[in-house]
């Protein structure tokens, strides 16, 4: 399969922060890529290198078979990019966003208007075509912006983090919107801090922190590294949830437990195929025999967020003040 | 597509974009004319009455210099929006297109033209209905409105560069604000120089503001009768002085600010 997409050793450095660090991916002709990591990894660094919006320290990288560092015009002719931030025009109309990007990829007068109404029609935006942009929804804004990367027909489609900040409604949306477009063949590179996200539309999935790779693969290969089921346990009285870790660790008899004081929950991933549904039986006799009330429990496929942690030791959703040294990293 | 009409056509397509912003926020247009119609009635009405300048009604020799302080800072429009859609992100959705390097810039500082036309007609009226007169003929006259477009338009280059720099508009509106300032009144925008100290007469005989005014208010015909030639060099040769500027200008900020574009977004 051609490679519609390839980085080799992108290194970018603001002072002495590497925000890529020696970067490699490849994307595959038609399929979708997420690159997966937590706020300040350099998923954004990235894109803005593929897309010829930065230029590395080192590395090489190539879009649709084009140098992206030797040709970047020629690059900007084949790709879409929808960014972290809807890149709209809030005075313009929709459909006046939409002509504009139209005529600046020169496709011409008539093909840009028409192209417009169609995008317009397709991201069920019509009935907002002809009002600005600034009374737009966040999700609207979102929907015009992946239009506004559509326009020319990208070959690859670049998407900065394409459902950060919106409402569980308008992400199932834009689930929606992209499942389509990958139907339809188009090769895309996404980023995310959204597991469910990766899980949900990628074919493969790149893991970075700190501007490396930590590990790739298809999800459920992602999956496979940490373990099979999760078994959870949620204690009544949070003083006991050291003694139901014990119980549950030697029941399950490795995998290192999880727990979370703050919800009195305790997990431990299975190993291998091992079935969860002994260890969990054998669990509550050990607890009930113990005298340790039990609130709630669960059995689990591994989600990302597990692989995550298994990976790097810390969570791949934290908190939003890293979001500022994202912002001033990569702006 | 030669590189030239390509980022001509470019230009008018970001220009027209522009110009629409101006026609949805018209309290845009509404306070960039406002500002001059108060500058004109102030002038006019309360230095007026205390700066007595033989040979010529305070009116007259007050609107060419009102006319230039005005169109530099309408120039500063395109510092602002610039670094406005630096931070909104639309520059970068710019260079993620195969549209012409320059075309941003070019159709940023167009639209200002057309801003700096409005508001120079809308001065203009301000002015005639308080007593301002065109003394000489309306070639003359055009001229005059020409090299106050051709200066500010060249002035929105350095502008551009600025905003592009300083990436935040509410700084570029506050630095713009505390150098054009003092460039316009260190200057015979508003006063005669005759009596200005040593130092600041030097530096308002060089300004090219004063040169801008000086030619303007020749061209209007507003010169102060029987008021005694020049002696600074600048503005003896006043249009040449400006073009001169202009040029200049363009030929070192153009470029720089096309570079600021191409990394602006970069970091």
């Amino acid at each position: 399969m051609t490679e519609a997409v390839i980085a080799e050793g992108l290194v970018k450095t603001y002072g002495s922060i590497r925000a890529l660090d020696g970067l490699d991916l490849a994307v595959p002709e038609g399929s979708v890529l997420a690159l997966l990591g937590p706020n300040g990894a350099g998923k954004t660094t990235c894109v803005r290198v593929l897309t010829t919006l930065l230029q590395p320290d080192a590395g090489r990288a190539q879009v649709a078979g084009i140098d992206v560092l030797r040709r970047p015009r020629d690059v900007r002719k084949v790709i879409g990019l929808s960014g972290q931030y809807a890149a709209v025009d809030e005075y313009l109309t929709g459909y006046e966003n939409l002509d504009m990007i139209g005529r600046l990829y020169h496709v011409g007068r008539t093909a840009a208007r028409a192209r417009a109404r169609g995008l317009l029609a397709q991201f069920r935006l019509e009935d907002a075509a002809d009002r600005p942009v600034k009374t737009y929804s966040g999700g609207m804004r979102r929907r015009l912006d992946l239009a506004g990367a559509l326009v020319a027909r990208p070959q690859v489609l670049f998407l900065d983090e394409p459902t950060t900040g919106l409402d569980p409604r308008s992400r199932t949306d834009m689930w929606q919107v992209l499942a389509d477009l990958v139907a339809a063949g188009t090769t895309v590179l996404l980023t995310t801090q959204y597991l469910e996200e990766a899980d949900r539309l990628a074919d493969s999935v790149v893991v970075v922190d700190h501007g490396q790779v930590i590990a790739r693969g298809t999800s459920d290969e992602l999956k496979a590294q940490v373990g099979g089921e999760v078994v959870e346990i949620v204690v009544a009285d949070p003083l006991r949830l050291g003694d139901a870790t014990r119980v549950l660790v030697t029941v399950a008899g490795g995998g290192g437990p999880t727990v979370d004081e703050h919800v009195r929950k305790v997990s431990v991933a299975l190993k291998g195929d091992r079935p969860a549904a002994p260890v969990l039986v054998e669990s509550l006799r050990e607890l009930d025999a113990q005298g340790i009330s039990v609130r709630d429990v669960a059995v689990r496929r591994p989600t990302l967020d597990d692989v995550f942690l298994t990976l790097t030791g810390h969570a791949a959703e934290e908190p939003t003040g890293d979001a500022e040294l994202e912002t001033a990293g990569t702006r | 597509m030669s590189v030239l009409t390509q980022s001509l056509g470019d230009g008018a397509v970001v220009a027209k974009r522009n110009l629409i912003k101006v026609k949805r926020v018209p309290d845009l247009l509404v306070f960039t004319t406002l500002s001059p119609i108060m500058f004109v009635l102030l002038f006019a009405f309360v230095f007026g009455s205390a700066i007595p300048i033989p040979g010529v009604n305070y009116r007259e020799f007050l609107m060419a210099g009102i006319f230039a302080q005005t169109v530099v800072f309408g120039s500063t429009i395109t510092g602002y929006s610039l670094a406005e859609d630096l931070q909104k992100g639309i520059i970068d959705r710019f260079r993620s297109l195969p549209m012409s390097q320059s075309a941003v810039l070019v159709g940023r500082t167009t639209a200002d033209v057309a801003n700096n036309v409005i508001v120079l007609v809308v001065m203009s009226i301000t002015g005639l209905l308080v007593g301002w007169r065109i003394r000489t003929s309306i070639l003359e006259a055009l001229g005059a409105y020409v090299l106050l477009l051709l200066f500010a338009y060249a002035f929105s280059w350095v502008m551009a560069y600025v905003g592009l720099a300083v990436r935040a508009p509410e700084v570029v509106n506050n630095a713009s604000f505390i150098v054009i300032f003092p460039l316009t009144f260190i200057a015979n925008t508003f006063v005669p120089t005759t009596n200005f100290p040593p130092v600041l007469k030097a530096f308002a005989d060089w300004n090219p503001i004063s040169s801008v005014t000086y030619a303007a208010r020749t061209l209007f015909g507003n010169l102060p009768a029987g008021a005694p030639e020049p002696t600074a060099w600048p503005l003896q040769h006043a249009v040449p002085y400006v073009l001169l500027w202009v040029v200049g200008i363009l030929v070192v900020f153009v470029p720089l600010a096309v570079r600021q574009y191409r990394r602006a977004a970069s970091r």
